[in-house]
């Protein structure tokens, strides 16, 4: 167990080194209430390691970490996004005549010594470019409550996986606010206010070579002012862990930075860097004379960081969830205010919508049977039809049957005179013959005496 | 019909309820990974720092259980693995107290610090068990108690307005003592391991490890290894949560050779060559507690708390947890579960024409 020995020498010297611990009077209050004991160590335990183990494990499955950009077309967002992180992302410059907003989201893997970062940048495209701008923003928010939607159904789920999750929710929003020195646009005031209780956002000043420095003080000061006078709830770096309380403080009173983007590479001194080269000048992004930028860097990536992830956790993602579980009947307090479980409320609507299923199975059964008998009524109505049809007809051929047999009787009958008569007129006609033949015999004789 | 059915049993019912999602209007593509075009160094790995500083700031929880016949060293270990009287009971033990007639479960908690660390720490002891002359279903209690720390923190998490940090009270880590008979083990303990193992991280030990020779020692060892395997009991660190080759070769070694681990517990100090150690006085010599040489607590140790712990504890949370959740949100039909104030009122929902049923 050597190792283990040189670790636990490890931690000794480095724990010498780190500052103390921030006060928690609430929980230790909390734990008095407990009835819990602390405890005195004799010696070394060892689980000062914990948060090392902690980290190795994010370590080993990576981090993720979401940046909406929005502001209008043009305005410098993918330049910025590169110069951040200090990559050539996107290749092509988005054409000004998209008829609706649209949300364009590219995630790419970055990796630093042994850190794997998941970066989703999402990119607004078209913003602002409409004629008719009313609807220029609700593309945005449909966006982030979509990922917390998706958030939310996983983690409602029976068989659920989310420790291996790939978090989509946005954790940061960087605003980009056109250098006009003068104000907000009201554009800009509606978006902001319609995301300030869905993402961290924070406001910069885009193209700040724009501005000189003075004109610059007087823009931020509005800007701050109109802002705050609109109840817009930007981003503010924490200021209660002590080793960055005093730097998260400062910045919080430079915001909104002001911010130069830049990839290209200009010779200053004997050094090559990161600026944008005019006939009068060279405004260098990292010189923070110049700009903002460097303080954007620091805070967003290098402070940070985590913070945000954590507030898009605990405040935005679980104020939606509570919205949607409300909006979808829920609530953690009945009528007569008692304290109603989630679980209760879900099985009375449970009990609701099935007993509305089966009312709606007993409907289409009655109906069924109505349209059964409907049909065997009209079936039924047919085959008397048809019936009465027929008897009808047999009535017919009987009458005439009985006719016919009428008048074959009648033949028969006639025939039978007929008969009769024939064989009377028969001999009638043989004793007239014999007559009528000495009749001729003496008609001859008669005739040949004359 | 207006609502259809799920279309699988797994979508939880709560997916009848959810309105449409409305479409998303951008989908994430699939990442491309852009590791050799950093220019220059940005600044990513300070999350590293940043992580740290926020958890140490939150604190953590740990709750260890301690499971065996009394008279094995339970609470002497707890005191030796935390350095201090974290249990009173070993320094008082008098022939007086009585042995309870049932399982007890009784949760202690402290708050230990270290190095600017600080540690909620609850050591749930089970006096009781395994003492009766009928033992017969005496791991029920200890289940139990499982179950309702897992059921509490779903009752939490189920909140619409929720904590910020649900309080941690599920069972991290169970210490099981085996007698140190060195012939094999005992029904009770095979009942208890396969019962429990499927509930929460089981860590077998075997006490009371200075009544062995080496020899003896391996053999037991080897023997309980065996009965466990056969038997198809998953002590931690399990088989089937290793991720990667890594991690399995380091568990696997663990498993196959230390564990368990055979342990000597104890709170007093004596001196050994000039350094104050603690340790066992005897006739015959001083054991030496975390002596590798003597015995294997200082292997538990290291692996329990300076190696594991956050890994016992992710495992608690996204293994067994999970599956409590799971089960409970499947027996009740795809309800979170409820405490049957609203099932007695209405009648229970009849099996068959069950939306969610198979």
């Amino acid at each position: 167990m050597s190792s283990e020995e040189a670790r636990h020498l490890f931690f000794q010297t480095h724990m010498a080194t780190k500052s103390c611990m921030s006060s928690q009077v609430s929980d230790d209050e909390q734990r008095k209430r407990e009835n819990i004991r602390s405890l005195t160590m004799s010696g070394h335990v060892g689980f000062e390691s914990l948060p090392d183990q902690l980290v190795n494990r994010s370590i080993q499955q990576g981090f993720c970490f979401n940046i909406l950009c929005v502001g209008e077309t043009g305005i410098g967002k993918s330049t910025l996004i590169d110069t951040l992180f200090n990559t050539n992302f996107e290749d092509q410059e988005s054409s000004h005549f998209c008829p609706h907003v649209r949300l364009k989201a590219q995630t790419y893997e970055l990796q630093e010594s042994n850190v794997r970062l998941k970066l989703t940048i999402v990119n607004t495209v078209g913003f602002g470019d409409q004629i008719n701008k009313e609807e220029s923003y609700q593309p945005i928010v449909d966006y982030i409550d979509a990922q917390f939607e998706a958030y939310l159904q996983e983690e409602l789920k029976i068989k659920r996986s989310l420790f291996n999750y790939h978090d989509s929710r946005v954790h940061a929003c960087l605003y980009f606010i056109s250098p006009t020195g003068h104000s907000l646009k009201t554009l800009d005031l509606l978006a902001m206010k319609s995301l300030d209780s869905k993402v961290n956002i924070i406001p910069v000043i885009a193209k700040a070579d724009a501005i000189s420095k003075t004109e610059l003080q007087k823009f931020k000061i509005k800007l701050m002012s109109e802002l705050v006078s609109n109840g817009v709830q930007i981003y503010q770096f924490p200021t209660d862990d002590e080793t960055v309380a005093k730097i998260n403080a400062s910045m919080n009173g430079h915001l909104p930075f002001a911010v130069v983007g830049s990839m290209d590479e200009v010779k200053v001194g004997n050094k090559l860097v990161k600026a944008r080269q005019y006939p009068w000048g060279i405004v260098q992004v990292e010189n923070e004379n110049h700009c903002d930028f460097v303080k954007l860097r620091e805070m967003l990536i290098c402070t940070n960081m985590e913070d945000l992830r954590e507030q898009t956790h605990t405040r935005h993602y679980e104020l939606y969830r509570r919205c949607k579980l409300e909006e979808m009947g829920f609530s953690d307090v009945g009528p007569e205010n008692k304290p109603l479980s989630l679980q209760e409320t879900y099985e009375a609507k449970r009990h609701q919508i099935y007993g509305e299923r089966q009312r709606k199975e007993e409907e289409m059964k009655q109906m069924f049977v109505q349209r059964v008998k409907e049909k065997e009524a009209i079936l039924k109505e047919a085959e008397r039809e048809l019936q009465a049809k027929f008897e009808h007809l047999k009535r017919v051929h009987q009458e005439e049957r009985m006719k016919l047999e009428e008048k074959r009787r009648l033949l028969e009958e006639e025939i039978i005179s007929f008969s009769k008569k024939k064989a009377t007129s028969e001999i009638y006609q043989n004793q007239t013959f014999m007559g009528s033949n000495l009749k001729k015999d003496k008609d001859r004789k008669n005739s040949n005496f004359m | 019909m207006s609502k259809g059915l799920p279309e699988t049993r797994t979508d939880a019912a709560m997916s009848e309820l959810v309105p449409e999602p409305r479409p998303k209007p951008a989908v994430p593509m699939k990442p491309v990974s852009i590791n050799a075009n950093l220019l220059g160094y940005i600044g990513i790995d300070t999350i590293i720092e940043q992580m740290r500083k926020k958890t140490m700031k939150t604190g953590f929880d740990f709750n260890i259980m301690v499971v065996g016949q009394s008279g094995l060293g339970k609470s002497t270990l707890v005191n030796t693995l935390f350095k201090s009287q974290v249990s009173r009971k070993s320094s008082s033990w008098n022939r007086e107290e009585k042995i309870p007639k049932t399982v007890e479960i009784k949760a202690v908690g402290h708050v230990i610090e270290e190095g600017g660390v600080k540690m909620k720490l609850t050591v749930i002891d089970t006096p009781g068990f395994g003492d009766q002359i009928n033992n017969e279903n005496c791991w029920e209690p200890i289940e139990k108690y499982i179950n309702e720390q897992y059921e509490k923190f779903l009752k939490e998490e189920v909140n619409i307005a929720r904590k910020k940090r649900i309080p941690d009270t599920r069972v991290h880590c169970c210490l099981y003592f085996i007698s140190p008979t060195g012939h094999s083990l005992r029904p009770l303990d095979l009942e208890f391991m396969k019962h429990l193992s499927k509930v929460v991280n089981i860590i077998p030990v075997i006490a009371k490890a200075d009544t062995m020779t080496l020899e003896e020692k391996s053999e037991f060892k080897q023997r309980v290894r065996k009965e466990l395997e056969v038997h198809g009991i998953e002590f931690y660190p399990q088989k089937e949560f290793d991720e990667d080759l890594e991690d399995k070769t380091e568990n696997d070694k663990i498993r196959q050779e230390s564990m368990p681990f055979a342990v000597v517990g104890s709170d007093k100090e004596y001196q050994v060559n000039g350094k104050r150690v603690l340790g066992r006085k005897t006739p015959w010599g001083i054991i030496e507690v975390e002596n590798l040489h003597h015995c294997e607590f200082a292997l538990l140790r290291d692996f329990v708390i300076r190696t594991h712990l956050q890994d016992l504890k992710e495992v608690t949370h996204n293994i067994h947890y999970e599956t409590y959740r799971a089960k409970r949100l499947n027996d009740n039909g795809g309800l979170p579960p409820g405490e049957g104030l609203l099932g007695s009122v209405l009648p229970p929902v009849p099996a068959t024409p069950c939306p969610t049923a198979e």
